[in-house]
This record gives structure tokens, C-alpha cells and sequence, in this order.
């Protein structure tokens, strides 16, 4: 077992809406990532993933709030500083954050290289423009970035590029770990492409040590992380490989998700398509219970009345259901 | 819509302004009717009266007086009547002869009569006192004398046949007549203006006229704004070029400038409140277009509306159900601020000599104007703009307000 | 309804033409503005048949699907509607034409009017159906029936706006009006790309769904190769404005021969191949 880099233990966050309501999208989640190890989580709009991916930064403002739970990266707690001291000391040297518009983002009356001076600056004031210049330059080449990016203005560059431009400068100071929403989500699939080998390319040059990568195209997130985990109604519903939960999902859930995959390859067409009917839960009033029961087609009366813990199995797997995994294999195999 | 209603009464900032403008509704309806008649009639022969009550003279004489004993109203009297002129010179006179004032307070009316009556001296000549100073103090001698002296005042009148002068009563200091009892009290709380009206009564007369104004206004400039900005908008093509060229022109030239030689050109007898709005809402209906215009092209590419032209619906049909209801709050909120510069143009156009001419209806500008002509800026009689200047604020804060309340509810990126 | 379906594939070569393109090329602006949106593309689509056009952004195929709605006008060449030369000269025309063409879009979210409820959605549909002086009766028993064939209940919509359903709901309540309308062709503009996995499904049964039980011909656009391969008969594929290959879905996906298609299918991330992240050059853009 590897050095852990990232672990968040138990982490609830909530929302306040403008009429003094909480709405608890995070609620309980925990989970560990080793050096060089990358982790995917997936789920449907509205089940709290990109509430997660911005929990994790500490980095908390209106109408996000902190409740409970320990972040931790490298052995450094997080949860609970200030968000002046998280802004000065954790974002971009300890977590870099990509949300999915980052590339609108960018200033487009500055040049690409005064982004990466304000990064560093951020964190060493005294640092010399020459010296910034040497090291983007040479990060750009590595990278596969052309060197006369630095000097041009974000309304010069395509999408993908601006994509890539944004992850380069905000990596720039080698963060531990990489947060990324839905990077490429609004990318043409080359450009997809060219944004997924450059975050691979961080991380085989070290530059980053771990990876949360967020995104609802389960193809996607099966081709780029070693882990995948499930989110539903802000918890984790199952974890495991991203082999395992593609091909052996034990969720209902992940099941049914993982029932919708649409590739272009044979046995797409020959394949069956499941849906899942309804709605994710309103997390205003989590539902008691299993909060996936009400769009379940296994549900039994008792999965509404017991809280489901999260239940370890096999190779550091876990999966959130009142049933067994030979219960579910059993209705699995019978449809 | 209830909703949508009950938000913007949510709104703090709406319902403050909504509170000021409501209160001012309620003053030019209510007020005419406690205070009738004609805000133009002159009631003062003189300018610029007082804010206060006036007593009618002759019927507080002919009114039954009351005993009252006082003890401080001789006092008072003095301390009236003795201004601090008068003091003074009387110090004069008192370090010309030779007294002692030290102890003496400027504000002491009894100290300073003490020490006059022991030590003026008709007679006395002090140096450098010219005759005409020396009549002077003989004067103020007199007035004196009267406060601590006299005991009543005559009324006479002359008999009808000889012409003489027949004593029928007196007024005694004691004498006190009750206000109600007096036939004729007028309160005049904003006193009188330049050709002794009745300021508050025309300030309620002219907010009614000026709000009038800017409703026209209003209305006018929002309704062509809102036709040019749909054709423009939603036909586009060469209707929207036409459209666009002409509010370009009108974005170029400035708006007042353009106001100013419009009103000049019409002649006085047809330059009514009503024209003069009407001529507001010609030169500031760009603006409302050229925004509805950018909403109206947003819109048009909006799959609602695509789906309803697929549904076969006319482009009537198309831009009153389809269009119009998404823009409605944005015409709205246009309308509240055409409004609120329609007044204020009035003001500065009446400000300039340029406003309605009018003999019966008075406007917050021409009172303005008036109280300018007069100088009542330059003789200190506040009372003849200060109001005026801040209903005009009132009426513009109370509608901004109420448009930054409805801003912050429809377009709820800029709440808090 | 089935929950899982799989789709056959049929032959439609010899099946009747439903609308055909001649050539037909659409510009934007002129002189150096001049942007050729769609290059000359002729195409047959045949009764019944799902056909997915299939390109990145960019390469006209929105715009191609603006033309065959009769909401742009194109340059040049030449639309057939069922074999006869489609005019839409006039309101009328226009009209009728769109009896027989009916699209959905790709945002739920903005393709209602707001303002409106969902039973005066519907009723405008029963409306332009001349169903206008029916008994109310029968106008709620249509429109339960429309609500039901998309697993929508009637009765607890109505009196509801649409923004109070969710964006699969809302798109489900697209295809209730497009069964109400029962259009010869139904053009749908990347009805799933902002709906969930699961609602995805959903919803592509439900276009299958029209095809299979009114004969519809289906005009699905997509950016998604893997969805345009698992639902239609015949695919499109297009580059810069032009079509660079078509055919059956198995023949175009299967064993690509343009090499934008190869490029394209090579750089979906798929679960049974490996992802090849070498063939990509990061310095080229």
C-alpha cells in the first residue's frame, strides 16, 4: 500500500439557500487516495459531486458551509482553517481545482504568462519574472504546450487549448493533488482527448500526486482513473476499481448506471439499455433510509426504515445496500 | 404572478421606495380636498411670507380678550421687542457715559432697562454724539419707556360725522384672546412665494402636474421604445437597420440639447404640460428600444420560440405570448426609470424657461424657475425652493428604489 | 413499454423517401465574412427510418437541421419533401409544411414558454391537429394518452408550468407533444445531451418507440458516436459543412473508411478497447 495523499474522513458540507434552508449535499463521505493513484466519481446532476469536488478544497464561502469531517493531504489537516489562510496556503501548492468552465475563466485582456506570475506570486511575492518565464517555459514544453501560448491572450486559443492552458498554469506549482469537474465535458471528443493525456502526463511526471477526476461519462472516467466511486443523494453508494464497477457493479444504482454506457463499439447495439425512473431526492429532507428506495427496483419495505451503513467487501471494495452481494447477483442474473 | 408579487414585496428596498411614493399619492389626493381651490391663487399682496400661522389682526381685537396674568410675559415682551441692535447701542451709550457694564448679559432684557432708565440723561451730550445719534437714543428712549410704562393700547375709530377719533376700547397687556375663538387664522406652513401663494399648496398641485408629466413621458417613450425595440429585435433585417440608424442618431446627438431646441421651436401658448411630456417621451425613447432590442434577439433564438413558429402561430401571436412576457419585468422596470427622468427633465426644461407655460398648473420645474426669477436663493427665504428640491428628490429616490427592488427580484444574480 | 430494448436493424433502401436534400448549401454573410455553414449535401431519408447526423460543434449540423425545419433558408439546392420539391414560400405552405415536420430540442429548459402551462402546451397541440371544437372530455382523454405514452401522469401535471418538472420530465413532455402532433418526420436536436444517463435511456426508447408504433421517419443529431451507433439505422457523418460518409450504422461505425470518421471513433473513450492516448500530438490544435 502506497503513501496516502489525500483522505477525507466523514466530510459533511451544506448549502444555505436564500430562504435560511440547509441543503445537505455532502453527507458523510470518506474515502483515501494513494500517491500516484487517480479517483473517479461519478453520479447523476444533483447528487453532489461537484459540491464535493469544491468541499474538498477547504476553501469555503457563502452559500457552501463547513460542518463536520477532516480533510487531509499528506498528513495536513485542512478542514476547519480560515479561508484567507487556505487561499494563501493550500490552493495551488497543496490542491489545484478545475471546474468545468475554467476556461472562461481567464482574464481576456491578459496575457497567458501574467496568469502564472499571479500564481506564484501568490505564494512567494519576491519571485523574479524571469525565473516564472524559465519555469512555465519549460513546464509548456513537457507538456506538449507550444512556448508562444505564454505571450498570447485567451481569446486567441481554442477551447481544448485554453482547457489545457488553465490546468498547465494552475498546476505551475506542482500541487499534490489535482480536483478536476468535468474538465473536458464541453470539449470536442480530440480535445477530450488532448486534456486527458496532458493530466496523465502530469501525473506519470509526478508533478501531481493524486487526482480527483469528476465527470458524468462513466467511458470517460472508466479510461482515466485507477478508482471509481459513486455518489448518490451526497453519499457514496459503492467504491471499487474502475474495471470492477464498469463490469461487476453491485449497486442497484451503479448498476443501473452502468447499464446506460453508450460506446462506439460492437455489442453497443446488441446490448440492453437500462433506465432508471424518477428522480434523485431532495436534499433539503434526506429521505430516511435508503435514499435510493424510491427509484429502486429491488426495493423492499425495510430498506426505507433501516439507515444503510457503508459495507466493505473483497479487494477494498464497498457498496451502500440493505442487500447481500449474493442477493443481488441472484436478481442481477435473473433479468 | 402571485409569486412573482409577493417576492418583490420581499423586497426591502421595494417596499421603502413603494412607501415613499405611496405617501406621496396620497398627499396630492388627500391634501386638495382639505385644502381646496386653485394652487395658483394669490393670497399675499406682499413676497415671500413665513412659514407659519398668520392671526387676522382686526378679529383678535374684536374678539372677547381673556385676563391672563404671566408672570414671565413682560419679559418676554422686552426681550422681544429689544433686539440686539438695540443692545448695542445702548452699550454705546453706557461706556460713553461712564457705567460700569461688567456683569451685564447680552440675553439679560431687565438688566439692561435697569441700567438705561438710571442712566440716560436727555439731556446729556457725550462726546462725538452727533444730533442725529443723539435723536436716535431719543427714540429708543421712547420705545422703551413704552415697554416699561404703558399700560394699554386704544382703540379708536373715527366718528362717521366729524371724522374724530373715538375711543371704543383698549388692549391691555393682559388682555390674551383665544385662537380658535378669532374668526381668521391662516397656517400657512411653507409660507407664501414670490407673488404671495400659498408654497404648499402649490407644491402639492405641482407634484400632482410634474408626476403627470412623467407618466406621459413615461409612457410614451416605453411604448415606442417597446414597438422599435420587437420590429427591430424580433424582424431584424433592414427594419432593424432603419431602427438602429435612427436611435444611433439619437445616441450621438445629446438627448437634453435635442430636448432644449424641440421645446424652443413650439411656440409658448401650445407648450402644455401635456406636450412638454410628450416631447420628453420622443427624445428618450432610444434607450428603452435599443435594450429591448438585445433582449428581443436573445429571445429569438430561444427554442420556445422556434417550437411556436413550428406550431404554425402568427408573428403576432409570436411576440405578445412568446416575447413580451419575458421582457415584461425589463419594460417595467424601464418604464419606472423614464418616469423618474421624465420629471426630472421637466424640471430642468422648466429650470431653463422652456417648460410648460402654464397659468393654472404649476410644475416642480416652474416653481423652481419662479423661485429663481426672484432670487430666493440669494434672500434666504428657503422655503420658496428647499421643498421643491426635495420632493424632486423624493419622487427620483422613491422610483429608483423601487426599480433597484424589482431589479434584485428578477434578476436574482445581483440579490445581495 | 419495454425497459430494455434492442434495436433491429432494417434495410431501408428500398422504402419510400420521406425527405431528400439536392446539393443544398447554406452561406453566412459575405465577401471575406463568407462562412460556407453547410457545403453541398445530398442525403435520402426514408419512412421510418432513424438516421443520425453526427459531427462536432461546428460543423453545421445544427444549421443543417434549422434548413430541414423550414426555420432558415438555405442558399442553394434543393429539399423533397415525400418526393415533391418542398415549398415554403408562404405562411401557409409554411404551416403545412410543418403538419408534417416536428422537431425537439436540446435544452428543455429553454424550449418552453414559461408563461404557459403544461395543459396549454398540450392543447395547443390537439388544436393544430383540428381537434379545436372537441368536447373537453375527449381533449383530457388525448392528452392523458400522450402523458401515459411517455410514463408522465396527466393528472398530476395539470394546472403545473413546466419549470416545475425536471429536464428529463420536461424533455419526456417534448415527445408527449410530439405523439399529440404525430408529424411525418421528427427532427431531434440532441434530445439527451443535457438529460442524465438514466433519463437518456429513457428517452431514446421513446423515440424508438414513435418510430416503431406511428412509422415516424427520425432525424436525430448528435455529437456522440456511441449513442448515434446504438440507436439509428443509418448514420451521417459530418465534418466542415460536408457529409463525409454514410450508411448503415453497423457498416459506418463498425468499419469506418473516411478518416475523419476513423479519427473521431478512435478518440471515444470505450470500456472493451484499449483508449490510445498516443495517437494524439498535444502541440497540434
Amino acid at each position: 500500500m502506497g503513501k496516502v495523499i489525500l483522505e477525507v474522513k466523514n466530510l459533511k458540507t451544506k448549502y444555505v439557500t436564500r430562504f435560511g434552508e440547509n441543503v445537505y449535499a455532502v453527507d458523510g463521505v470518506s474515502f483515501k487516495i494513494e500517491e500516484g493513484k487517480s479517483l473517479g466519481i461519478a453520479g447523476e446532476s444533483g447528487c453532489g459531486k461537484s459540491t464535493l469536488a469544491l468541499s474538498l478544497m477547504g476553501y469555503y464561502f457563502p452559500p457552501l458551509h463547513y460542518m463536520s469531517g477532516d480533510i487531509i493531504i499528506d498528513g495536513k489537516n485542512i478542514s476547519g482553517m480560515n479561508p484567507d489562510e487556505v487561499r494563501k496556503t493550500i490552493l495551488g501548492t497543496e490542491i489545484a481545482y478545475i471546474p468545468q468552465a475554467a476556461m472562461n475563466a481567464l482574464n481576456p485582456t491578459q496575457k497567458i504568462i501574467r496568469f502564472i506570475e499571479d500564481v506564484v506570486h501568490a505564494h512567494d511575492p519576491k519571485a523574479d519574472k524571469k525565473v516564472i518565464r524559465e519555469i512555465a517555459e519549460k513546464r509548456f514544453a513537457e507538456l506538449g504546450l507550444p512556448a508562444k501560448v505564454l505571450d498570447q491572450h485567451a481569446v486567441e486559443l481554442s477551447g481544448g487549448m485554453k482547457q489545457r492552458t488553465v490546468i498547465a498554469v494552475s498546476t505551475i506549482l506542482n500541487p499534490k493533488v489535482l480536483i478536476a469537474d468535468e474538465p473536458s465535458s464541453a470539449l470536442d471528443v480530440t480535445s477530450q482527448k488532448m486534456v486527458i493525456k496532458m493530466m496523465r502526463e502530469l501525473m506519470d511526471k509526478g508533478y501531481i500526486k493524486a487526482m480527483v477526476f469528476i465527470t458524468h461519462e462513466l467511458p470517460l472516467l472508466y479510461n482515466v482513473t485507477d478508482d471509481i466511486m459513486v455518489m448518490y443523494a451526497g453519499q457514496i453508494v459503492e467504491r471499487g476499481t474502475a474495471k470492477e464497477m464498469v463490469f461487476d457493479p453491485t449497486h442497484p444504482y451503479s448498476h443501473g448506471l452502468m447499464g446506460s454506457i453508450l460506446v462506439p463499439e460492437e455489442g453497443t447495439r446488441g446490448h440492453k439499455l437500462t433506465a432508471i425512473p424518477g428522480t434523485p431526492p431532495n436534499l433539503k429532507h434526506p429521505p430516511d433510509g435508503c435514499r435510493f428506495a424510491d427509484r429502486c427496483k429491488y426495493a423492499a419495505p425495510e430498506c426505507r426504515y433501516y439507515t444503510i451503513p457503508e459495507k466493505e467487501f473483497g479487494d477494498n471494495r464497498m457498496y451502500r445496500c440493505l442487500k447481500s452481494l449474493d442477493e443481488l447477483k441472484e436478481v442481477y442474473d435473473h433479468e | 404572478m402571485k409569486h412573482t408579487l409577493r417576492n418583490i414585496f420581499h423586497s426591502s428596498k421595494f417596499v421603502v421606495g413603494f412607501a415613499i411614493f405611496m405617501f406621496l399619492l396620497v398627499m396630492i389626493i388627500v391634501y386638495p380636498l382639505i385644502n381646496p381651490g386653485s394652487p395658483l391663487e394669490q393670497i399675499g399682496v406682499g413676497t415671500f411670507a413665513r412659514p407659519g400661522t398668520y392671526v387676522s389682526l382686526y378679529d383678535a381685537v374684536k374678539t372677547t380678550p381673556e385676563t391672563l396674568r404671566i408672570q414671565d410675559a413682560d419679559e418676554k415682551r422686552m426681550a422681544n421687542a429689544l433686539t440686539t441692535e438695540d443692545k448695542v447701542a445702548m452699550l454705546e451709550w453706557f461706556s460713553a457715559v461712564g457705567v460700569d457694564v461688567s456683569g451685564l448679559e447680552m440675553d439679560d432684557s431687565e438688566g439692561f432697562l435697569e441700567l438705561w432708565f438710571a442712566n440716560y440723561d436727555e439731556s446729556a451730550k457725550p462726546k462725538g454724539f452727533t444730533m442725529a445719534k443723539r435723536n436716535y437714543y431719543k427714540r429708543l428712549n421712547r420705545t422703551v419707556l413704552d415697554l416699561q410704562t404703558g399700560e394699554a393700547l386704544v382703540v379708536a375709530d373715527p366718528d362717521n360725522e366729524t371724522g374724530e377719533l373715538v375711543k371704543i376700547g383698549e388692549i391691555k397687556k393682559t388682555d390674551y384672546v383665544n385662537v380658535g375663538q378669532v374668526t381668521n387664522v391662516k397656517t400657512l406652513p411653507l409660507g407664501t412665494d414670490n407673488f404671495g401663494r400659498d408654497v404648499l399648496k402649490e407644491l402639492v398641485g405641482a407634484t400632482k402636474t410634474s408626476l403627470g408629466v412623467g407618466l406621459v413621458a413615461g409612457i410614451v417613450a416605453t411604448a415606442l421604445g417597446l414597438t422599435m425595440g420587437l420590429l427591430s429585435g424580433y424582424i431584424g433585417g433592414i427594419v432593424d437597420d432603419l431602427i438602429m440608424f435612427v436611435t444611433n442618431l439619437f445616441t450621438v446627438i445629446p438627448g437634453f440639447i435635442l430636448l432644449i431646441l424641440i421645446s424652443y421651436s413650439i411656440s409658448p401658448d401650445l407648450r402644455g404640460p401635456t406636450t412638454v411630456a410628450a416631447v420628453i417621451g420622443f427624445t428618450s425613447w432610444p434607450w428603452t428600444a435599443r435594450s429591448v432590442r438585445s433582449q428581443v434577439i436573445s429571445l429569438r433564438n430561444r427554442d420556445h420560440v422556434n417550437l411556436s413558429k413550428l406550431s404554425g402561430h402568427s408573428l403576432l401571436r409570436i411576440v405578445v405570448t412568446d416575447i413580451l412576457p419575458y421582457i415584461a419585468s425589463y419594460v417595467v422596470m424601464a418604464f419606472i426609470l423614464q418616469v423618474s427622468s421624465g420629471i426630472l427633465s421637466e424640471a430642468q426644461l422648466s429650470l431653463l424657461g422652456l417648460g410648460p407655460k402654464t397659468t393654472v398648473t404649476p410644475t416642480l420645474g416652474l416653481m423652481m424657475n419662479w423661485a429663481m426669477s426672484y432670487s430666493a436663493h440669494i434672500n434666504g427665504t428657503w422655503w420658496a425652493y428647499l421643498p421643491v428640491i426635495l420632493t424632486i428628490t423624493l419622487i427620483s429616490f422613491s422610483l429608483n428604489l423601487m426599480n433597484t427592488g424589482l431589479d434584485q427580484v428578477f434578476n436574482p444574480t445581483l440579490r445581495d | 413499454m419495454s425497459e430494455d430494448r434492442i434495436v433491429p436493424s432494417k434495410d431501408f433502401t428500398n422504402a419510400p423517401l420521406c425527405l431528400s436534400g439536392r446539393h443544398v448549401t447554406k452561406v453566412f454573410g459575405f465577401g471575406d465574412k463568407k462562412t460556407i455553414a453547410v457545403n453541398d449535401v445530398s442525403f435520402d431519408f426514408h419512412e421510418g427510418e432513424f438516421v443520425s447526423i453526427v459531427g462536432e460543434s461546428g460543423s453545421g449540423k445544427t444549421t443543417l437541421s434549422k434548413i430541414l425545419l423550414g426555420l432558415l433558408n438555405h442558399t442553394e439546392g434543393e429539399i423533397l419533401f415525400q418526393g415533391q420539391p418542398r415549398d415554403i414560400s408562404t405562411g401557409k405552405k409554411r404551416n403545412a409544411y410543418w403538419k408534417g415536420i416536428q422537431a425537439i430540442f436540446q435544452d428543455p429548459f429553454s424550449s418552453y414558454n414559461s408563461f404557459h402551462k403544461i395543459d396549454s402546451v398540450l392543447l395547443d397541440c390537439i388544436n393544430m391537429r383540428g381537434g379545436k371544437n372537441l368536447p373537453m372530455e375527449k381533449k383530457v382523454e388525448m392528452m392523458t394518452e400522450a402523458c401515459s405514452f411517455v410514463n408522465l401522469k396527466f393528472a398530476e401535471l395539470t394546472n403545473k408550468y413546466p419549470f416545475e418538472l425536471s429536464g428529463g420530465q420536461m424533455q419526456r413532455l417534448m415527445i408527449a407533444r410530439i405523439f399529440l402532433l404525430k408529424p411525418k418526420i421528427l427532427l431531434a436536436d440532441e434530445p439527451t445531451s443535457m438529460v442524465d444517463a438514466c433519463s437518456r435511456a429513457t428517452i431514446l426508447d421513446m423515440l424508438l418507440q414513435l418510430r416503431d408504433e406511428i412509422g415516424m421517419t427520425i432525424i436525430f443529431i448528435t455529437h456522440d458516436i456511441g449513442l448515434a451507433y446504438y440507436i439509428s439505422d443509418t448514420v451521417y457523418i459530418m465534418e466542415h459543412g460536408k457529409f463525409v460518409e454514410y450508411g448503415k450504422a453497423d457498416e459506418v461505425i463498425l468499419n469506418p473508411k473516411a478518416a475523419y470518421t476513423k479519427r473521431l471513433i478512435s478518440d471515444v473513450p470505450k470500456i472493451h478497447e484499449e483508449w490510445d492516448l498516443s495517437t494524439v500530438e498535444l502541440a497540434t490544435e
